[in-house]
C-alpha cells in the first residue's frame, strides 16, 4: 500500500479515489441533465452511452473505496470538533456512499427496464437482470432522478462543509484530503 | 358491395394461381430485426405484415414466398426509436410505406432446410438477399424461421449524421417466423 501519511492523513489511494470519483459524480450528473432533453440524434445515443460507462465506473470506484475502508481506518475528526458535526458527517458520508451504490444500481436497472442494455465502453455487456416493462422503466427513471437530486444536495451540505472546515473552524480537514500533508 | 366482393371471391378462385399460395397467419407469425448501438443490442419488430407463402415439400423449386411489411407499424424497440425510426433518414415511412420481399430462387440444402434467394426493397431500394429457412411442420402449419442480414446503408436507411456506424452499427439481422396453413389440395392442384 501507499506510504502512510503519519497515521493520521488520508492514504494517497483514498485521495486518488474521493476526487475521481468526485470528478465523475459531477461529469456524470451533468451528462445526466444534459442529454435528457436533446432530440434523438447520433450525439444523443453517444452521451447516454458515456453517462452509463461514467456511472458504472462510479460504481466500480465505490465498490474498491468500501474495501480500501475496511482495511485502513479513516482518519480521526479533529479533537475539537463538536460530537454533533462528528454525527453529521459520518451519517452524510454514509449516505454518499449509499448513493454512489444505488444510483448507479438504478440508473443500470431503470435502463434494463426500457429494453437497454448496458454494454460498458460498448464491449462489456454487463447482463440485465430486469424484463422490459414500461412501468418499470418510468418508476426506475423517477427514483434515479430523485436520488440524484438527493445526492446534489448531500454533495452542496459536504462542499460546505468542507468550506467550514477549512475557512471557520480553520482545521485540517480539506487540507487532508486534499493531500496537504494532514495535521501538523 | 356484398355483389362485388362476390365477384370478387369467385375471381380469385378461377384465376389458376392466385389462390394457392396462403397467407401466413398474422398473430402467431412475426419479423422481428436487431441492431446495435454503442454496441448495445436492441432489437424491434415490424407489427403488421402480409405474406404468402406456399410451400411443396416435394418440389422445393416450386415453393415461394412473397412479403409485403407495412412500415409504419414498425417498432424500434422503444417509443423514441419508434418516432425516430419513421422519419425521413431511416424508413421514410411516408414516401416509402411498404417494404417488400420476393422470392427468387428455392434451394433445398438438406431436410426441411432451404436456402431462399430473393429481393428485398426497403425505401425504394431493391437488393438481393440471401436467407437460410428450416420448415418444419406444427400442428396443421407449416413453420418457417429464418433470417439474414443486411446492410442499412445499403437501403439508406439512417442517412445524414445516421449514416455514421460507429453509432448504429451498419448490419442489421432481420429474423422471421412465417405459419401458414398446410394446403395439401392447393399443393397439388399448382403441380398439375
Ligand atoms: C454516479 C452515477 C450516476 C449519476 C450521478 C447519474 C445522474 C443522472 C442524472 C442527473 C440524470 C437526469 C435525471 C433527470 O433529471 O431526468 C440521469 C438520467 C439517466 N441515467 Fe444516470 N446517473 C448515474 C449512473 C447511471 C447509470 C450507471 C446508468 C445506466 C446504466 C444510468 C442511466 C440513466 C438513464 C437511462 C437516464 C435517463 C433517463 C431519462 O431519459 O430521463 N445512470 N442520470
Ligand atoms: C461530488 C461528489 C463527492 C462525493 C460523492 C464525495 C464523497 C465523500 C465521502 C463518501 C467521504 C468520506 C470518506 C470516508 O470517510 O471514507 C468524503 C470525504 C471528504 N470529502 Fe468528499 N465527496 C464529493 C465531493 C467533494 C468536494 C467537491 C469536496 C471539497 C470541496 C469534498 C471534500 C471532502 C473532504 C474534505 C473529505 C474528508 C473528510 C474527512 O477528512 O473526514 N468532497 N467525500
Amino acid at each position: 500500500m501507499d506510504k502512510p501519511v503519519e497515521d493520521i492523513g488520508w492514504t494517497r489511494t483514498a485521495i486518488a479515489l474521493h476526487w475521481g470519483t468526485a470528478a465523475l459524480i459531477i461529469a456524470g450528473f451533468a451528462l445526466g441533465e444534459y442529454m435528457g432533453d436533446l432530440a434523438v440524434s447520433p450525439m444523443k445515443l453517444k452521451l447516454y452511452s458515456y453517462h452509463k460507462w461514467l456511472g458504472v465506473t462510479v460504481f466500480a470506484l465505490a465498490v474498491i473505496r468500501l474495501a480500501w475502508r475496511a482495511f485502513n481506518a479513516p482518519p480521526p475528526f479533529p479533537q475539537k470538533m463538536p460530537s454533533w458535526e462528528r454525527a453529521a458527517a459520518k451519517a452524510a458520508h454514509a449516505l454518499l456512499y449509499a448513493l454512489l451504490f444505488a444510483i448507479p444500481i438504478i440508473g443500470w436497472l431503470g435502463s434494463s427496464a426500457h429494453g437497454f442494455q448496458t454494454v460498458y465502453l460498448g464491449v462489456i455487456p454487463i447482463p440485465d437482470l430486469l424484463p422490459k416493462s414500461k412501468e418499470l422503466a418510468d418508476l426506475l427513471e423517477e427514483i434515479h432522478e430523485q436520488l440524484n437530486h438527493a445526492l446534489f444536495l448531500i454533495v452542496i451540505a459536504h462542499i460546505g462543509a468542507a468550506v467550514k472546515h477549512h475557512f471557520i473552524d480553520k482545521d485540517d480537514i480539506l487540507r487532508r484530503m486534499l493531500g496537504g500533508g494532514g495535521r501538523k | 358491395m356484398k355483389r362485388l366482393a362476390a365477384l370478387f371471391l369467385t375471381m380469385l378462385i378461377f384465376i389458376p394461381g392466385a389462390l394457392y399460395s396462403a397467407p401466413v397467419e398474422r398473430d402467431k407469425s412475426s419479423i422481428s430485426f436487431l441492431t446495435r448501438q454503442m454496441g448495445v443490442p436492441v432489437s424491434g419488430s415490424f407489427k403488421r405484415f402480409d405474406a404468402d407463402v406456399s410451400h411443396d415439400p416435394k418440389d422445393a423449386g416450386k415453393s415461394r414466398a412473397s412479403i409485403t411489411i407495412y412500415m409504419d407499424e414498425v417498432d424500434a424497440g422503444s417509443d423514441d426509436g419508434t418516432v425516430e425510426i419513421k422519419r425521413k433518414p431511416w424508413f421514410d415511412v411516408k414516401n416509402h410505406p411498404k417494404a417488400e420481399f420476393v422470392s427468387s430462387s428455392i434451394k433445398e440444402l438438406g431436410p426441411g432446410r432451404y436456402e431462399v434467394a430473393g429481393k428485398m426493397t426497403i425505401k425504394g431500394r431493391t437488393r438481393e438477399v440471401l436467407a437460410p429457412v428450416a420448415v418444419k411442420k406444427d400442428g396443421g402449419l407449416w413453420l418457417f424461421e429464418g433470417g439474414f442480414t443486411i446492410n442499412r446503408l445499403d437501403f439508406s436507411i439512417g442517412e445524414g449524421p445516421w449514416a455514421d456506424t460507429g453509432t448504429v452499427d451498419d448490419k442489421v439481422e432481420v429474423r422471421f417466423r412465417l405459419l401458414a396453413p398446410v394446403e395439401e389440395k392447393n399443393n397439388k392442384r399448382r403441380l398439375k
